[in-house]
């Protein structure tokens, strides 16, 4: 057996999920090699040989291939494919563009948003947004599966030694063009991986009050969340959102404020360690999964939340 | 030109499903079932963009059983021209939806296919992808904006660190994310005139693909229940908690 990740990085660091997703791999046999596609990416490729587990990166430095387009990626992981017997991506937005292309090329069926590996061909799976979990066993070849990152602790970054190889693949498609990139910046930790998330709902009612969410969220020196509710009304961008159709968090605090808890949003968030729920409806389904839950107007509890984290000098930052 | 729209079946996302006691599944009779959310997305930008005058028809496909018929009909209702249905009475991966929805595409040829982002029941995220490498069509996934120009279209597509655009040359497979539109209700006098407009039933073997799972369901349970927490009266307990029993600021 031998496991093939794709790496996830924007040519100058990995992304903390590719880490995840070799996790994930190391749980499957310990042969792993990494292809890293992008371009100007050597130091890209010396922090992946300088992760644990990884035996090989394989890498394809093409200014042609500067930006993850799936048609030419799943291209050149198609190259290779028939050396492995897994071939991994993580499920974010990069993964899940480009894994089932080179599913459907090699006539095998994918297994999306992995939580947990049971054997080289059996694995667990959220569906129906988190309310059931399946596990499902592949009768395929090569199995091909998106992880969820979540769900793993990514490998150290130091201490290993892999091996790095070029591979020559020059053949682009033209029926795609990459425009542009607008990235949302933020000084604050990223949604994904930050230890606490400070989430709005709709009951912030405007985009201006979002800094009562912001403060706090600085306070603790936490990553800002958002309900889809929050995001469809303007509140904040749409990157923000926590939910089946956003992001999956899972911090150690997650603090859900003017948010009703509806399903879709539970999907992203309710695997969080501790679950602090403020709301004025005593009715809303959040508390049905908050630990600490407060019956309360936003707006007079979190200028009170602000002073009392100033009375904490303890905070990790 | 012709615009392909395909839609799914689906328990209603308000329901609160069940897993069944055996552990085969979830509980599907006598539960609300609906069209998939992002397909409605799907479905109301077909209708844009034949209002605009860039697309002539709008061509409905749904794969699943005989009350799939249900869910084309509320397309229709909304304006879609016809539909088409490939009946299978059981649940097929999207492997196989794929190389159906692929069959289907080579016989009608539209210009652009148009599919949900994923379907709230399985939450695989793979047809539109796996659609568009079949056909070797360019792809653009998690669409939230689609301009057609002559024979590109410019697509804004929700990522995970913001947007991107990325320009597609006809023909295309896009996958809708729930931002791109307000899908439209459908009144009364549309769903009366839907009632007459054509469906075509299709059976699978009419479309020659093995429809055969790869994937065995082993067992299907309910994700570990979290305790019920404990009820604060105010911020000061609430952060003391936070602070000395949860041990988490």
């Amino acid at each position: 057996m031998s496991i093939l990740v794709i790496a996830e990085h924007n040519n100058n660091e990995i992304k903390v999920a590719t880490r995840q997703v070799i996790s994930a791999a190391s749980k499957i046999d310990d042969n792993i090699d990494v292809i890293l596609i992008g371009y100007k990416c050597d130091e890209v490729s010396k922090q992946l040989s300088n992760c644990v587990g990884v035996s090989k990166v394989l890498v394809v430095n093409n200014e042609k291939f500067k930006n993850p387009l799936a048609e030419n990626f799943s291209k050149i992981v198609l190259s290779i494919a028939k050396n492995y017997s897994h071939i991994i991506g993580p499920a974010s937005t990069f993964g899940k563009n480009i894994l089932p292309r080179i599913s459907v090329k090699l006539d095998v069926a994918q297994i999306s948003d992995v939580i947990k590996i049971n054997s080289e061909d059996t694995f667990v799976r959220p569906i129906y947004a988190g309310n059931a979990l399946a596990t499902v066993k592949s009768n395929d070849k090569i199995k091909v599966i998106t992880i969820r990152p979540t769900s793993f602790d990514p490998i150290p970054k130091e201490g290993g030694s892999g091996l790095i190889e070029t591979i020559d693949f020059t053949e682009e498609d033209t029926s795609v063009e990459f425009i542009e990139r607008e990235e949302s910046s933020s000084e604050r930790p990223e949604l994904g991986t930050a230890r606490v998330v400070v989430s709005g709902g709709r009951g912030l009612q405007s985009a201006e009050n979002f800094k009562l969410i912001n403060e706090i969220a600085d306070k603790l020196n936490a990553a800002v969340g958002a309900s889809r509710a929050a995001v469809d009304a303007g509140y904040v961008s749409n990157d923000y959102q926590v939910g089946q159709t956003g992001k999956v968090v899972v911090p150690d605090l997650y603090i859900a404020v003017g948010i009703s808890g509806a399903i879709q949003h539970l999907a992203g968030m309710k695997e969080s360690k501790i679950i602090v729920a403020i709301n004025k409806d005593e009715e809303a389904p959040i508390f049905n999964i908050a630990d600490y839950g407060l019956n309360a107007d936003l707006f007079e509890a979190l200028p009170a939340l602000s002073a009392e984290l100033d009375k904490l000098n303890t905070i990790e930052k | 030109m012709k615009i392909l729209v395909t839609v799914k079946r689906v328990i209603d996302y308000n329901v609160q499903v069940r897993v069944k006691s055996d552990g085969t599944g979830v509980e599907k009779d006598n539960v609300k079932m609906s069209m998939n959310p992002p397909d409605e997305n799907a479905v109301e930008e077909a209708l844009r963009i034949k209002e605009s005058g860039k697309a002539d028809e709008v061509v409905i496909l749904s794969i699943g059983g005989e009350k799939s018929q249900e869910t084309i009909r509320t397309a229709l209702a909304m304006g879609a021209d016809r539909g088409i249905l490939v009946q299978v009475d059981h649940e097929i991966e999207p492997l196989a939806v794929s190389k159906i929805i692929a069959k289907i595409a080579e016989e009608e040829k539209p210009g652009i296919i148009l599919m949900g982002k994923q379907a709230i029941d399985d939450d695989s995220n793979q047809t539109p992808q796996m659609t568009s490498a079949l056909l070797e069509w360019p792809q653009a996934t998690f669409a939230s904006k689609i301009e057609i120009n002559d024979q590109k279209a410019l697509i804004t597509r929700e990522i995970d660190e913001g947007l991107e655009k990325i320009k597609v040359n006809m023909p295309f497979v896009a996958s809708c994310d729930l931002r791109l539109n307000e899908p439209r209700y459908a009144s009364l006098p549309n769903i009366m005139k839907a009632k007459k407009k054509p469906l075509d039933l299709k059976s699978i073997e009419d479309i020659g693909i093995d429809v055969k799972p790869r994937i065995e369901q082993i067992k299907v349970e309910e994700p570990p229940a979290r305790q019920k927490g404990v009820m604060v009266s105010d911020i000061a307990e609430l952060v003391q908690k936070l602070k000395h029993e949860a041990k988490v600021i």
